[in-house]
């Protein structure tokens, strides 16, 4: 139970040195907000935040996709105490809330959400100053429990999570993966796994347009393996189209361009090695060479949020690397040292969306393990991850969480590391197991 | 009497069939065999036809047995070529060029090829589960372009030849340990066309 909240002083050291090695919360989609949040609770720690229960018959429904949501955001200390004394919310009883006894339940904000004929009322207590620090109506315009429904309510839960914790949430996203040779794609609290694609022909590596409009991913054929652009539509059905490519080859991991999106990124090999190559994403223009690697290969590669770079894994004698270059393929250089007879094998890069870290996979001792490495300055590596295999990451849009593939049960299941304090949670429970997760940008923001 | 005659003719049937060889039917048809009564001078047309006949039905048993032991033999011929053409390759790991071993099963294709022009083939390339996924489906693209330039730079029409990688998604074996992997890090071969008629090679 999360009613004891006096955090012990090592893990509030940890959190208040993250902090500060994160240079404060400046992320770039918090500076179009002029109102400065108004909570104070000790720096370094995370809020207490208390969701009172909601008024209706969808109530229990919201205050539970709400309390999951701020707790899977990993910035606040949910408070799940019982409705002792909370009985107070109902409509014209604001002057009475019990503000010091959510303050012995280590709250410093409390949750305040009513149903409303056009949507959600939510107000936001400050627990010390014993006011309303932020009042705001959500509509809700989907029909209730549905799955557009949900993600309006997630997209709540990260607005609140941003008003509270000066972060916003990545509640209001969607993780695509691969499962039985399917696309499939899964709301970031585990809700609503729906299959996007069919059985024949298998597809592999999905990967989410910038603005979520489209998927691109990998199908399997006889004749070779073929890029796939999808439209996603409201109801998960679209369209799709099939990239040109020589009989026998291989066209893998593709990716969008950032930040538009116009370009599709993937691997194109046949007989002489594997290079990137990019096409318009919806033009007729012939693809355009990218890496020259001369019989070996280039492949998976991941953009920088602002478009001018990439990542990518190439073989080298030796082993698997990460070379980083322009977006055009010029410039190319090793992002990770490499030497001689290195067997670390480092692949599956993945740029975060604020541009400071490169997740990739690498082997330790014969298993693959998550790691991080800055592009800038290139110095310590972090490792994430050291229990089972783990592979393939995937950012969110918040920077913080990654989506990877791990075995740690003992089948290969999607799960979510909030990377800040290394809480791991399970996303997927697929009977046929899941890999190559890809995390989309924010569906909804409010 | 006609009993002993067809005994003797079948017992010089088998054996002519296990040895293969052919003779004349009338030197063979005719028994030698002095502990067996020979036909007499008094052996009437009754007597002629039905010893005519047995030697026919013996020489038909004899021909067929023997066609249906070279079509056996044509027959297996053909399975041991076609064994040969299908036989897998096996690769180092991330590795794409031809090793010792591979280079023997490959050799050995090449005349089988070179007998049936028409002969079409698919070689796909594969990797085992370590690493990344999207690599593998590039190492399996280079196992089966390496494999079949080996073919063309022996003289094999490159436009018989298809490729496909299939990455590590279809492992020959699960298994996550280097017996499995061994066997996953391969090239197989299957026929495209022209596998109805396949002329075992000279």
């Amino acid at each position: 139970m999360r009613l004891s909240v006096r955090r012990p002083g090592a893990l509030a050291l940890m959190a208040a040195l993250a902090f500060v090695l994160r240079g404060g919360v400046a992320h770039a989609q918090d500076s179009s907000l002029t109102v400065r949040i108004g909570l104070t609770y000790a720096p370094g720690t995370k809020p207490g935040v208390l969701v009172l229960p909601v008024n209706g018959a969808d109530g229990d429904s919201v205050r539970a996709i709400l309390q999951r949501d701020l707790d899977y955001g990993d910035r606040a200390n949910v408070i799940a105490g019982e409705a002792i004394a909370m009985d107070t919310t109902a409509e014209g009883s604001r002057g009475q809330f019990n503000y010091p006894l959510y303050a012995r339940l280590g709250a410093a904000a409390v949750v305040q959400a009513t149903l409303t004929s056009s949507g959600l009322h939510v107000a936001v207590h400050d627990v010390r100053t014993q006011r309303v620090e932020r009042v705001k109506d959500f509509p809700l315009a989907a029909a209730p429990l549905s799955p557009d429904w949900r993600q309006q309510v997630h997209a709540i839960a990260d607005a609140i999570e941003f008003w509270v914790t000066g972060g916003r949430g990545v509640a209001a996203t969607r993780i695509l993966y691969s499962s039985g040779g399917r696309i499939w794609q899964i709301d970031s609290d585990g809700a609503n796994p729906t299959a996007l694609t069919a059985a024949n022909p298998p597809a592999l590596y999905p990967a989410w347009h910038p603005k979520a409009t489209h998927i691109v991913y990998t199908v399997m054929t006889d004749d070779g393996t073929r890029v796939v652009v999808r439209e996603m539509s409201a109801n998960g059905g679209g369209a799709s189209r099939t990239l040109k490519a020589p009989v026998g080859s291989v066209n893998t991991s593709p990716i969008f361009s950032q930040p538009d999106g116009e370009m599709i990124l993937y691997a194109h090999g046949l007989d002489n090695g594997t290079d990137l190559y990019a096409v318009p994403t919806f033009g007729t223009e012939s693809a355009r060479r990218v890496t020259v690697s001369r019989g070996m290969d280039a492949v998976s590669p991941s953009f920088s949020p602002e478009g001018r770079r990439i990542v990518y894994v190439t073989n080298r004698p030796g082993g698997l690397g990460l070379y980083i270059a322009d977006a055009d393929g010029t410039n190319a250089e090793a992002l990770t040292p490499f030497s001689f007879g290195d067997q670390s094998q480092r692949t599956d890069p993945s740029w975060s969306p604020d541009g400071r870290m490169v997740a990739f996979q690498a082997e330790k001792d014969g298993r693959t393990q998550i790691y991080s490495v800055s592009p800038r300055d290139r110095g310590a590596i972090k490792q994430y991850t050291n229990e089972g295999r783990n592979e393939d990451p995937s950012w969110s849009p918040d920077s913080r969480h990654l989506v990877f593939t791990s075995n740690r049960t003992g089948s290969w299941q999607l799960w979510i590391l909030d990377t800040e304090s290394g809480r791991p949670r399970q996303l997927t429970h697929a009977a046929s197991g899941a890999k190559a997760g890809a995390w989309s940008p924010r569906l909804v923001v409010y | 009497m006609t009993r002993n005659h067809r005994a003797i003719a079948l017992a010089l049937v088998a054996a002519v069939g296990v040895s293969g060889c052919r003779k004349n039917p009338e030197t063979v048809a005719m028994p030698t065999d002095t502990s067996t009564p020979v036909p007499s001078e008094t052996c009437d047309a009754a007597c002629r036809q039905r010893r005519a006949d047995s030697i026919a039905t013996a020489n038909e048993a004899r021909d067929r047995a023997a066609r249906e032991a070279a079509d056996r033999a044509r027959a297996s011929a053909i399975e041991a070529a076609r064994n040969t053409l299908l036989a897998t390759i096996y690769f180092d790991y991330d590795a794409s060029d031809i090793r010792g071993d591979g280079k023997a099963a490959l050799d050995a294709k090449l005349p089988i090829l070179r007998a049936n022009a028409g002969l079409q083939i698919r070689i796909s390339g594969h990797a085992d589960e370590r690493g990344s996924d999207q690599y593998n489906d590039a190492l399996g693209q280079r196992r089966a372009a390496s494999t079949r330039r080996y073919l063309t730079d022996n003289g094999i029409d490159p436009s018989r030849i298809a490729i496909v990688s299939y990455g590590e998604q279809r492992p020959a074996m699960s298994g996550a340990d280097e017996n499995a992997w061994a066997l996953n890090r391969r090239a197989e071969f299957e026929i495209t066309a022209g596998g109805n008629n396949i002329v075992p090679p000279q």
